[in-house]
Order: structure tokens, then C-alpha cells, then sequence
């Protein structure tokens, strides 16, 4: 094999060892996130996947890639590499695992931690009345968002959400977020 | 007034406002990129419509986004305003038999508008 391509088996052996069934790394839109969602909607399909599960899989998708789409900063030309976001689905035996990351912002970290520090501590019901107050509280932002993103996330997986920041310089960081979605009915 | 007739797309629902038959209906799925902008024109006539007849607006969402939830809750929140005029509103939300994550959110949105609100599975 040519040495200079071992990278992709490389990537091939990644994906394959953390059982990823699909990731889309680069710019994130509307068309994007419509086209990302049939593709795991149709592996979904071939699979027989449970109706409740796929619609779980589905919600939680939605949420986190137009959480990308709203809040993608632009870090301009010179930092081109970090214009970009990922996003995967880790299938295993008996969860779904839906990844996504992108690059923050050091000064939203502490908002952004607080934010789902608090949703993380709520049960089943208290989600349910936080979804409620934000949602007869709160107007859509500039953005198009109604804060209720991570909440539903929180809900429909019904499992903590997990969250690292990895620092890339004093400016900017890397925020991964994961929400894992059991098949066991 | 000039009815409403949207065709559904990928991510937009088909949605049927028509004072002529008597019929509002709100299906499919419910996920654009703006909601404001898409659900304005359908905030704007429910604001304005004055039913003479039993206004039943039915609710048949496959799945809606949370931006979009905000939105279905300003549209309760216009036909609650018809119902304070005196005028006979119910709502019926539907969910495919199963869908208990469908089921509850018609169950929710019913605690947070006083209008007639029923649940049915489909």
C-alpha cells in the first residue's frame, strides 16, 4: 500500500473500531443537516430499527445539527480548519451514539457548562416542567433557537448528556457533546 | 379572507386553513431552518380570523422541532385568543398509536392554553 494513503485505512479502522455508521465533517446547513438526517433515517429503514427508536434517533439529531447550523462561529480565513464542525452516529448493540463537535468561543464555555450541568442534574419530571417554563417563557432568539435544544436532547435520549471542552489556544476551544440513545425498549 | 393551503416538504408541514370548508389542519413534519419566518403568515391569519362556525384545529405533527414548538404554542395561544371572543374552538392533537413521545408533548401543550384540547391516537 502506498504509505502516504495509510491514513485512510487508518480512518477506516477508527470508524469501524467505534462502530461509527455515519459522520459528516465540514460546513453545516439546512440542506446539509436535511441530507445527514436521510441517510441515517434510510440505515435506520435497512435495519428494521424499532419505530420508537428511530424517532428518538431522529429528535435528537435534528436538535444537536441545527444546534451547529444557529451557533457556528466564523473564525476567519486564517483559522479556516476550525470553520468547520463534526457530527456521528455510533451504532452498538444496544445504543445509538450521537456525537457531535465544533469550536467554541473560550467565553461561552462557563454558559455552556453551567447550562447543561443544570440539565444534567434534573430527573424525568424536571425536564419536563424546565421544557415547559422555557417554552411559555421565552421568545425565539436573533438565531432562531427557543433554548429548548439540549433540554429535548436530555428528554428524548433519557440519559445524561456528556460534554468535554478541550482547549486549542487562550481564544478557542473544542466542544464535543454526545447523547445516547438506548435500543432496549 | 383567502384560505391557506401549504403542500408538505421534507422539513415543513402541510398546513390547511380554509374558512371556505371549515377544515384547519397542521400534518407532517416540522423542522425548518426559520421558523418564525415560515409559521408568520399562519400566526397572521389565525390573529385575524373570526370564525362564524366550530373552529376544530386538528393536529396531525409526525414530529416538530423545538424552534417549531415555540411556534405551535403561539398558535394555541391565537386560538385561545378566538375562544376568549366568545367563539367555539377545540383542539384535537393526534398521534400515531405507539408514539408516547408524541402523545405526551399534545399532553403538555394542552396544560399550557385554556382551550377544549383532545389527545387521540390515530
Amino acid at each position: 500500500m502506498d504509505q502516504k494513503m495509510s491514513y485512510i485505512f487508518d480512518l477506516h479502522k477508527t470508524l469501524a473500531d467505534q462502530n461509527i455508521i455515519l459522520v459528516y465533517e465540514g460546513e453545516f446547513t439546512q440542506e446539509i443537516t436535511k441530507s445527514v438526517l436521510s441517510m441515517a433515517e434510510k440505515n435506520m429503514d435497512t435495519t428494521n430499527e424499532d419505530m420508537n427508536i428511530k424517532k428518538k434517533v431522529f429528535n435528537v439529531m435534528v436538535e444537536c445539527l441545527q444546534n451547529i447550523c444557529k451557533h457556528s462561529e466564523e473564525f476567519g480565513s486564517e483559522r479556516d480548519d476550525f470553520n468547520t464542525a463534526i457530527f456521528m452516529i455510533g451504532k452498538e448493540l444496544n445504543t445509538y451514539k450521537i456525537t457531535s463537535g465544533n469550536v467554541i468561543y473560550n467565553n461561552k464555555i462557563e454558559g455552556l457548562k453551567a447550562k447543561l450541568e443544570m440539565i444534567n442534574s434534573l430527573d424525568k419530571e424536571g425536564l419536563k416542567e424546565l421544557y415547559k417554563n422555557t417554552l411559555s417563557n421565552t421568545e425565539l432568539s436573533d438565531k432562531g433557537g427557543a433554548g429548548l435544544g439540549f433540554i429535548d436532547m436530555a428528554r428524548k435520549s433519557g440519559q445524561k448528556l456528556s460534554f468535554e471542552f478541550s482547549k486549542i489556544d487562550e481564544h478557542i476551544s473544542f466542544f464535543a457533546l454526545q447523547s445516547n440513545i438506548s435500543r432496549i425498549n | 379572507m383567502n384560505n391557506i393551503n401549504l403542500e408538505g416538504t421534507e422539513d415543513t408541514p402541510k398546513i390547511i386553513l380554509d374558512a371556505t370548508n371549515n377544515i384547519f389542519e397542521i400534518s407532517g413534519r416540522s423542522l425548518p431552518e426559520d421558523c418564525a419566518t415560515f409559521y408568520k403568515p399562519i400566526l397572521e391569519w389565525l390573529a385575524a380570523y373570526e370564525p362564524t362556525k366550530k373552529l376544530n384545529f386538528e393536529i396531525k405533527l409526525d414530529y416538530f422541532n423545538t424552534a417549531s414548538s415555540k411556534m405551535i404554542l403561539d398558535m394555541l395561544t391565537r386560538l385561545e385568543k378566538i375562544k376568549q371572543k366568545g367563539k367555539e374552538v377545540i383542539v384535537t392533537w393526534y398521534y400515531s398509536e405507539d408514539d408516547e413521545d408524541m402523545q405526551e408533548a399534545g399532553e403538555e401543550f394542552s396544560e399550557l392554553v385554556e382551550v377544549p384540547f383532545e389527545v387521540k391516537s390515530l
